[in-house]
């Protein structure tokens, strides 16, 4: 054990050492000029941009929002593909043969939400909050032009609407609500409303995820807010896959891939 | 429709994986078509690419179509030094996904969508980070083929595959959380994210560009790549994680990701920091040389001492990108090095291709997985054997192949930089070849029992053929390996054009970046 | 030592403290024997890098970067300074008339990066416990230098 120790405290103390020699000629804390903030000569600012100028382009009180999911929805995408990526990549790496194919075997008799009685504090008090959570993600989904909150804020609330079903009675239950097939399917849905809507704006002659120029589609009086609710629509996109994707994520890792057991 | 195709090469694989997804969970044989047809789709889009690039241009595209100011939408760019670089990408994916027709069939045969799907997304990564021209959407798909190149890693059933995919993704996730930091501090000094927009901010404000948190940026991002590229000291992951994986993933992952990852440091060195300000002190790129000196020889005698096939040519990759990255920072004048060296990006793809499908092929129906299993096996695959020794030809640097033409370049440049000791490592690393595979030549064509055991070998032979999948037709693999190998030699007579649109390109660029 | 304090503490204590925190992160990566320890300092490591892009937004005084569309505040703003029309008082005041000054508002744009960044180590971890779980089958243990032990020790297969 001693040489992973002088090997680790050698790696750290350079590589703080080559951070911290950085920093001093950083700008301060909380400094309102500095060049992430404002702008430097020769370019203009990109987040004063930003503030000043993206409630007129998409009519989008939530700043971040509105960056997240039209100035830079590109990126977004892709953030999207990697959480749909983790999900095929963690069955791939656990999926055990034959785990899928055979039938569930019923064990002891229906579970807690299906009838079964030997767990009523946990199981009522579950069974009581999981339309509660459901409403509230929901709201986050749609509220995240206003406040704090967006697709991927949401989808997580909803997933967990999910898992609370799975802990508070048994994973049988919760799948049978939201099966293996049904999930990777929703979440293949919901990528497809985000490219959906991108090509969309390519079939009416403008670039990748323009969403101005779907304004005779959407019916809208005005390319801002033809903006504004394409992106709810992908923020739905988003919801849909990142629910399916952490709910499957818990699934495949607490019954080790079989989809049997569960904790 | 030519304008469109930056987003056309990131979207078909996109869809491909999604359609997989949804429609290839109830029918396993509607997977390969649709990666198939995806993938063809780009390969057509990257030629026309070049086609459009070589007429008119570069192409810039604007997602979202916020053009002005830049830096506020996301710039993606097709120029004359990533164009080439998409049609090998298309042109590696789509024979490896015929070599790759039910090789994941046999025992896993659950997985078929959620591998299809996989390979799918990580095309998608490897376009996207070469057409990238924004420094945090680099960082995204650079995550976005890192994760699916980690599940197609961990797939395998090996005991040291599961170790050694563990080993990459901790390795994996650092080099990338460094790249991050490097983009955090050059976004901190100069507020923008557009790879373009950085460089004229440096150009325009020297005092930026020579403070020392841009140059800890630049060390920092490098770091990161490097993690990526198995350069060495940081290439620990490299000879475990692919040499335990499925025959199909390493195929895959072996020629394109170390490569790709070369090209973002030249993109990063050239484009947003300019060649001056990097060569600017000549001690630094002294000292990358050397690095890669050592990268070299060490690579190289490593191979010497394995005895497993596929751990042989890992070792060999990690010499390959010593070579690349030497290149890369020789900083002699007409810049030779960094022509070499992006023309061994080429090279190397195809080199690797050739060899790895031939070791997979290997593999799968003769199990042969050490050196010595590999007796006798050049009269029994006859095209196996003449796409194995082509690519073996081209490690050494033989002409006609491209490994001739990279080599010839690459020492060209380091002549003209004085860079002696990177010369002979070169030289010495082409004789080390030429015994290592010299040696399995003959293992392979002669065999190394005595000569009244050869009958009762060949039944052994013919039997463990027939226990090995029976039911794959052996010319998906064997027609891969030799266009395979086609292209390793076309890439060598027709290496001209092929340099004169990376000459072109670098002037275009080094012209534009003004050494300041 | 007040100098040194003032002067280059105080204006970068934030960058200060994501350097500490990384290096722990870096240190439980390397160091560590069990593999789970090892993952809880990538994730430390991870967490310390958005530590430090949501630091670079920070503004003095600032508020969060969400605009209030019903025009509340120019609402009550007006009604003190005797406005005329209920039309300049309605929720469309933002439009061409009053941009909201960037300095009071933080920066959207590194909020924005690391809700990706976030994402991605939610599921680079996802993966990298399922490989864990993985070992753990095949090997019985999650020390890694036990691991190492079996493997050297009788790996037949491989």
């Amino acid at each position: 054990m001693r040489l992973p120790n002088m090997f680790a405290i050698i790696a750290v103390v350079i590589t703080g050492g080559i951070l911290l020699y950085g920093v001093s000629d950083f700008p301060s804390f909380g400094d309102p000029k500095s060049p992430a903030n404002a702008a430097v000569p020769g370019s203009e600012s990109v987040s004063q941009y930003f503030i000043t100028k993206s409630y007129k382009d998409t009519k989008v009180p939530n700043l971040v929002t509105s960056v997240l999911a039209d100035y830079r929805g590109y990126d977004t995408m892709f953030e999207t593909v990697v959480i749909f990526a983790a999900g095929m990549a963690i069955f791939a790496i656990l999926g055990s043969v034959g785990g899928g194919s055979q039938p569930r075997v019923q064990e002891e008799g229906p579970s807690f939400v299906d009838g079964d009685h030997s767990r009523i504090i946990v199981g009522t008090t579950c069974r009581l909050l999981v339309p509660v959570i459901q409403v509230f993600a929901l709201y986050v989904i749609g509220h995240g032009h206003y406040s704090p909150g967006g697709g991927f804020q949401g989808g997580v609330i909803l997933a967990a609407s999910f898992i609370i079903i799975a802990l508070s009675s048994d994973l049988d239950a919760a799948l049978r609500r939201l099966s293996e097939v049904n999930y990777l399917r929703l979440a293949c849905v919901g990528i497809l409303i985000y490219a959906g809507f991108g090509v969309l704006c390519q079939v009416l002659e403008s670039n990748f995820l323009d969403y101005g120029v779907l304004q005779p589609i959407l019916l809208t009086d005005g390319p801002e807010m033809a903006r504004s609710h394409s992106m709810l629509g992908v923020e739905i996109g988003v919801a849909f896959t990142v629910t399916a994707i952490m709910f499957a994520i818990y699934a495949n890792l607490s019954s080790r891939g079989t989809l049997r057991d569960g904790l | 429709m030519t304008d469109q195709i930056p987003a056309i090469l990131v979207l078909a694989p996109l869809f491909g994986a999604m359609i997989i997804g949804l429609a290839g969970q109830k029918d396993h044989r509607a997977c390969f078509p649709v990666a198939l047809v995806s993938l063809l789709v780009t390969l057509f889009a990257s030629i026309g690419a070049i086609f459009t690039v070589i007429e008119s241009g570069p192409i810039d595209y604007f997602m979202g179509g916020w053009e002005k100011p830049l830096g506020i939408g996301i710039h993606l760019r097709i120029d004359s030094l990533n164009v080439i670089l998409l049609v090998a990408i298309a042109i590696v994916a789509v024979l490896v996904a015929i070599f790759s027709i039910r090789r994941i069939g046999d025992k896993n045969a659950e997985k078929t969508p959620h591998f299809y799907s996989l390979y799918l997304l990580l095309c998608v990564g490897l376009f996207g980070i070469t057409i990238a021209g924004d420094a945090f959407n680099l960082f995204v798909l650079v995550e976005v083929s890192s994760l699916t190149s980690y599940g197609l890693i961990a797939m395998g059933s090996s005991r040291r595959g599961t170790l050694a995919a563990f080993n990459y993704v901790l390795m994996g996730t650092v080099g990338a959380s460094f790249y991050l930091l490097g983009v955090g501090y050059l976004y901190l000094m100069t507020g923008s994210l557009n790879m373009q927009e950085i460089h004229s901010i440096f150009v325009a404000n020297p005092d930026i560009a020579s403070s020392k948190a841009v140059a800890i940026s630049f060390i920092l991002i490098l770091i990161g790549i490097w993690i990526k590229m198995a350069f060495f000291p940081l290439y620990g992951w490299l000879p475990n994680a692919y040499s335990y994986c499925p025959s199909s993933s390493a195929c895959i992952l072996a020629p394109l990701m170390t490569k790709i990852s070369v090209y973002v440091m030249i993109r990063v060195m050239i484009s947003v920091f300019g060649l001056g300000w990097v060569f600017a002190s000549p001690g630094y790129s002294n000292l990358v040389v050397w690095l890669a000196v050592i990268a070299i020889l060490a690579g190289s005698m490593l191979a010497l001492a394995q005895r497993e096939i596929k751990k042989m040519l890992c070792y060999l990759i990690v010499a390959e990108v010593g070579y690349m990255v030497g290149g890369a920072w020789l900083a002699d004048e007409q810049l030779w090095g960094l022509t070499g060296s992006l023309y061994h990006i080429l090279a190397d793809a195809a080199m690797t291709l050739c060899l790895f499908l031939a070791a997979g092929i290997f593999a799968k129906r003769f199990n042969a997985i050490e050196i010595d299993d590999l007796e006798g096996l050049f009269k029994k695959a006859p095209w196996t054997a003449a796409g194995f020794v082509v690519g073996a030809l081209a490690m050494i640097g033989v002409p006609p192949t491209c490994g001739f033409f990279s080599k010839f370049y690459l020492i060209r440049g380091g002549i003209e930089a004085n860079h002696w000791e990177y010369v002979i490592a070169l030289l010495i690393s082409s004789l080390v070849n030429a015994v290592l595979f010299f040696r399995i030549f003959e293992i392979a064509f002669f065999g190394v029992k005595p000569p009244e055991g050869h009958g009762h070998h060949e039944e052994e032979e013919a039997e463990l053929k027939e226990e090995h999948h029976p039911e794959i037709p052996n010319w998906t693999g064997t027609s891969s390996l030799l266009v395979a190998s086609a292209f390793v030699i076309l890439l060598g007579i027709f290496n001209g054009k092929v340099v004169e649109l990376i000459r072109v390109a670098l002037e275009d660029l080094t012209v534009v970046a003004q050494r300041f | 030592m007040a100098e040194f304090f003032e002067q280059t503490l105080q204006p970068h204590f934030n960058f200060w403290i994501y350097v500490i925190l990384m290096m722990i992160g870096l240190w439980a990566l390397i160091a560590k024997n069990n593999l789970i320890k090892k993952l809880i300092g990538m994730s430390i490591f991870q967490t310390a890098i958005i530590l430090f892009y949501v630091s670079l937004g920070v503004k003095e005084d600032a508020t969060i970067p969400i605009l209030d569309p019903y025009g509340q505040a120019e609402h009550a703003a007006a009604e003190a300074e005797g406005a005329e029309t209920e039309g300049e008082k309605k929720r469309d005041s933002y439009i061409g008339k009053k941009s909201p000054d960037p300095d009071t508002m933080a920066n959207p744009l590194p909020h924005v990066l690391m809700l990706t960044a976030i994402v991605v180590g939610v599921a680079t971890l996802g993966v990298a416990l399922s490989i864990a779980q993985m070992i753990f089958k095949e090997f019985g243990s999650l020390e890694e230098d036990e691991i190492l032990e079996i493997v050297k020790g009788g790996s037949v297969d491989d």
